[in-house]
C-alpha cells in the first residue's frame, strides 16, 4: 500500500526542518522553533489546540534527532540539548522504532459499535446471538455495553441493516505479530521489542503518526564534515527521489558523501552465492530454502518462527556484501545503507561493516536541507554499478528471478513468493515447516510489493515499479556473462 | 479549445512532500478530462524557499498556485476552470 496523507508529510516536515537547521548558522534556535514555526499563533491547529500539538512536535523532534521518546527524563530539555546529544553520540540509538505517546489518540479498546443505521427492528437479532446479553436498547435503538462486550462480532454479522461495525485499532491491526498493544493504565500504545519485527507496518498505519523511526540522519550529516563516507544505495532507490541514477549519485556527492556504491553489486553477489547454495541443498535432499535478504523475515522467524531457521539461506545479504567490499578498499570508511527498509537498522546493528543506515525519506530531508535539487544534477558514472539481476531484487519475485537465472540448467526451481508478511502468511510459513512446502525456493518479502514498497519510500510503488523495470531491461545480465564453472 | 495547462513540481522538496504520488494524475483524471489536459515537467518553480506560498508539493494549474497540493485538490482546479470554460 501506498501513503500520502496529512500524517506522512508531517513526519517528513519535520525532518526536512531538522536537516535544515544542521545547515543553518544557528541550528540550535531554528531547532527550538520548529513546534512554533509548524504551528504558529493563530494558525490552524489538528489536535485541540496549537499548544498540543506544538507540544507532540517537539517530541517528533526528538525523534528525528534519533532519541528514543519514552527516554525522555525532563520535559523542561529544549530541542537544541537534544541536538548537541546527537552530535556527540558515537553510535546509533536502539530500539529504531519509538511511540509518541502524547500523539497517541488512545483508540477506544471496544472494538464493535451500533451506529445510528440501527433501525431498531423487530427482529433484533443483534441481541439474540449476542452471548454475553451486551446489546442493551436505548430510545429503541441498539448499544453495545462495553463492559460486556467480548468483541466476538457475532451481532455484527447478524445485523440486517450492517448498523454494527467494527472499529479496528490501526497500529494492532497491521502489526503482524502481535507486538503493539495498549497500556492498560494508560490506555496508550507501547511496542514489545521482543516481539517487534520492525516491519514499520504500524507506523505508516497510525492515523495520528504517533509511532516514528529514530532517525539516524543527524549522526550521517555529522559523519560527512568529519570524514570519509560512503553512501551505499539499495536497489530500490529508483523512483524514490527526482532524476536518474546518476544524477543521485552526483546529488549524493554534493551532499558530501566520498563514495557512491549500488548495494545491487552487492545483490549480484547474493544471487551467485544464492543459487549455488540452493543447488546444493537441492541436492542434499532438503524440502526447501527461503530467502535471508528481508530483515523484518529475519526478525520474524527469529522472535515467531524458530522452527523456519534451517531453511532460512546461509548467505550474507546484499548490504552485508556491499559493505564488506567498502571496508576491504577502505577500512576507515563509514559505510551507510541507504534504502527504503527501518528492519535493516536492526541488521546493521548486528553487523559491524556497517555504520548507518537512512531511509529515503531521511536522504531526501538531507537533500533538501542542504539545497540540492536533484534534476539540475549533472550525471556520474557509477563503477562498475550492479547488473539485472542485483538490481531487480528491488520488488517482489526478484530476488527468485536472479536466483533462478543463476540456478544451474538442470535445476528444478520451483518458486513460492510471500507478498507481504502478516498474520495469514506467518500461519503459512509455519505450516510449511510442519507440512510441505508447495515449492523448493520461497522468496519472502516483508513489504507487499518488496523493497519499492518499502516503510521509509516516497515514490508510489507502482510508478516506481514501471522506473526500475526499465533499468533492470537496460542494465547488463549476470546471467549471460557467467559461466558455468563460475559458479561456485 | 484550450487545453488546461497542468505543471507539478518535481524540485526535490516537492517530490519529497508527495508529488511523486501526485505524478499518478495522469492515470488518476477520468478519460475525458484527460484530453483537455497537457501536462508539462518542471524543475523547481521556486515556491518552496517561501513560507508565503504555504506548504509543499507545489502544482500549477494554468498559472493557479496550489499549495499542499493533493490530486484531488488539483483534480478540483482543473474541472473547475474546464467548467467556466464551458
Amino acid at each position: 500500500m501506498f501513503y500520502d496523507n496529512k500524517a506522512n508529510r508531517l513526519r517528513k516536515e519535520v525532518l526536512v526542518r531538522v536537516a535544515r537547521a544542521f545547515f543553518t548558522d544557528q541550528p540550535d534556535d531554528t531547532l527550538n522553533r520548529i513546534p512554533l514555526a509548524m504551528r504558529p499563533k493563530r494558525g490552524e491547529s489538528s489536535r485541540c489546540c496549537i499548544y498540543k500539538d506544538r507540544a507532540v512536535l517537539k517530541y517528533r523532534c526528538m525523534a528525528a534527532l534519533g532519541f528514543s521518546v519514552e527516554n525522555e527524563t525532563d520535559e523542561m530539555k529544549p530541542i537544541n540539548e537534544y541536538y548537541e546529544e546527537a552530535l556527540q553520540r558515537k553510535t546509533p540509538v536502539k530500539p529504531v522504532l519509538t511511540v509518541i505517546d502524547e500523539a497517541c489518540s488512545a483508540c477506544v479498546t471496544t472494538r464493535y459499535s451500533a451506529t445510528d443505521a440501527c433501525k431498531g427492528c423487530l427482529a433484533r437479532s443483534c441481541e439474540s446471538v449476542c452471548p454475553k446479553n451486551a446489546i442493551e436498547f436505548y430510545k429503541g435503538k441498539a448499544q453495545i455495553n462495553p463492559d460486556k462486550c467480548v468483541n466476538c462480532g457475532l451481532c455484527m454479522k447478524a445485523c440486517p441493516y450492517h448498523a454494527i461495525i467494527r472499529i479496528p485499532i490501526p497500529c494492532e491491526e497491521a502489526c503482524p505479530v502481535g507486538a503493539i498493544t495498549k497500556d492498560e493504565e494508560t490506555g496508550k500504545e507501547v511496542i514489545d521489542h521482543a516481539k517487534c519485527i520492525y516491519c514499520g507496518k504500524c507506523l505508516r498505519e497510525c492515523p495520528f503518526a504517533a509511532i516514528s523511526d529514530m532517525s539516524q540522519m543527524v549522526d550521517v550529516l555529522k559523519q560527512i564534515e568529519l570524514g570519509y563516507v560512503v553512501a551505499m544505495v539499495a536497489p530500490s532507490i529508483i523512483g524514490q527521489l527526482p532524476g536518474t541514477l546518476k544524477q543521485l549519485v552526483s546529488a549524493l556527492q554534493q551532499v558530501g558523501f566520498s563514495d557512491v556504491v549500488e548495494v545491487a553489486e552487492g545483490a549480484d553477489e547474493t544471487t551467485r552465492h544464492e543459487s549455488a547454495e540452493w543447488a546444493e541443498k537441492m541436492r542434499e535432499g532438503e524440502r526447501f530454502m527461503t530467502t535471508s535478504c528481508c530483515p523484518a523475515y529475519i526478525e520474524t522467524v527469529e522472535k515467531h518462527l524458530p522452527e523456519m531457521r534451517p531453511f532460512v539461506s546461509d548467505t550474507p545479504t546484499p548490504m552485508a556484501y556491499t559493505a564488506s567490499k567498502v571496508r576491504k578498499s577502505n577500512p576507515e570508511a563509514v559505510a551507510v545503507f541507504i534504502g527504503p527498509c527501518i528492519a535493516k537498522r536492526v541488521e546493521a546493528d548486528r553487523n559491524p561493516e556497517v555504520d548507518y543506515v537512512l531511509t529515503f525519506e531521511e536522504l531526501g530531508a538531507m537533500l533538501v536541507g542542504a539545497g540540492i535539487d536533484v534534476i539540475e544534477c549533472d550525471e556520474t558514472e557509477l563503477h562498475p554499478g550492479g547488473h539485472a539481476e542485483g538490481r531487480g531484487f528491488a520488488a517482489s519475485g526478484g530476488v527468485t528471478a536472479a536466483v533462478k537465472s543463476l540456478a544451474p540448467g538442470d535445476a528444478d526451481l520451483q518458486p513460492v513468493l510471500v507478498d507481504g508478511i502478516d498474520r495469514k502468511s506467518i500461519r503459512l510459513m509455519r505450516s510449511w515447516v510442519a507440512k510441505s512446502c508447495p515449492g523448493n525456493f520461497a522468496e519472502v518479502m516483508s513489504c507487499e510489493g518488496g523493497c519499492i514498497a518499502g516503510p521509509g519510500t516516497l515514490g508510489n510503488p507502482r510508478l516506481a515499479l514501471k522506473q526500475l523495470n526499465m533499468l533492470v531491461e537496460e542494465s547488463q545480465p549476470l546471467a549471460a556473462r557467467q559461466t558455468q564453472g563460475e559458479v561456485q | 479549445m484550450k487545453k488546461v495547462n497542468v505543471t507539478i513540481c518535481t524540485g526535490t522538496t516537492c517530490y519529497l512532500m508527495g508529488a511523486a504520488n501526485l505524478l499518478t494524475l495522469d492515470e488518476a483524471l477520468d478519460p475525458c478530462t484527460r484530453e483537455q489536459v497537457e501536462f508539462s515537467g518542471s524543475h523547481c518553480l521556486g515556491l518552496c524557499t517561501s513560507e508565503e506560498h504555504g506548504k509543499a508539493p507545489f502544482v500549477k494549474v494554468d498559472g493557479h498556485v496550489i499549495a499542499d497540493a493533493t490530486l484531488m485538490k488539483v483534480q478540483d482546479k482543473i474541472r473547475e476552470i474546464l467548467d467556466r470554460g464551458e
